[in-house]
């Protein structure tokens, strides 16, 4: 017996969902464990859900239950690795050569001006390309990245998680920042 | 003399870390007289705000 059905009655809620959908998607990528880790996270929700006063805490709340539950599934997958978790793409020998022997910026290399923050995010095409790239970066380097900037784990923490060393970690780190930061200046600049 | 590329390395490290007093001296001087590198620190910037952003972790 389905018990959920309220949950999506709620407009808001179903936009919600979609957020979080896009959100474990990136990160797992693989979209029935994405669906799993929403509905999981959305019944711990509204099993209890008292006393909030808008929809940005709601959102916040919802989301740290949600990657907790993306955590989880990330540990399990490190611990028993089923598939193979490297994707080449050439990328390593992209970001040396936007440098010249000097390890200067090559001129048509050289980053330009994004502009305002603000501005770009209010900007549903930059969201899409956003994506697109984070899409797109070897999965054993974007895993080490989102659970940075998206789990708000400390590299100190990511070694231990991963089994790497930290200076290890800031390499992977820095790389994954720059094939990101390319990647966005091609498609979206 | 900092190069470009090392530059860009240090700018990830100061996302983990903050900078040894002489890592910091030079990357500032660095960005003072490079462009290019000025707008690779204000894109890993506008970079992790997009991430906080997503992860409904906004500061």
């Amino acid at each position: 017996m389905n018990n959920t059905t309220d949950i999506f009655s709620d407009k808001n809620i179903t936009l919600l969902r979609e957020d979080m959908l896009r959100f474990a998607i990136l990160q797992l990528r693989d979209a029935s464990l994405a669906e799993d880790a929403v509905q999981e996270a959305l019944i711990a929700a509204h099993s209890s859900k008292s006393g909030f006063e808008g929809r940005a805490q709601i959102k916040t709340w919802v989301f740290s239950i949600l990657r907790n539950k993306i955590i989880d599934i990330i540990r399990d997958r490190v611990r028993r690795p089923t598939q193979s978790m490297t994707r080449e793409d050439g990328s390593d020998d992209e970001l040396d050569e936007l440098f010249d022997e000097n390890g200067r910026w090559r001129k048509e290399a050289q980053p330009s001006d994004w502009g305002q923050p603000e501005k770009a995010f209010k900007n549903d095409q930059f969201w899409k390309i956003f994506e697109i790239c984070i899409d797109s970066m070897k999965e054993n380097v974007a895993r080490v990245f989102m659970m940075r900037e998206f789990l708000g784990f400390d590299t100190a923490e990511i070694c231990n998680e991963l089994d790497i060393s930290e200076s290890n970690c800031w390499v992977i780190l820095h790389r994954a920042r720059a094939s990101l930061r390319l990647c966005l200046e091609n498609k979206w600049v | 003399m900092l190069t470009c590329k090392n530059a860009t390395k240090l700018i990830s490290k100061s996302q983990e870390r903050p900078l040894a007093l002489k890592e910091r001296i030079s990357l500032r001087f660095h960005l003072l007289i490079c462009s290019g590198c000025n707008n690779y620190n204000k894109q890993m910037k506008l970079i992790r705000q997009a991430c906080e952003h997503i992860g409904g972790n906004e500061k």
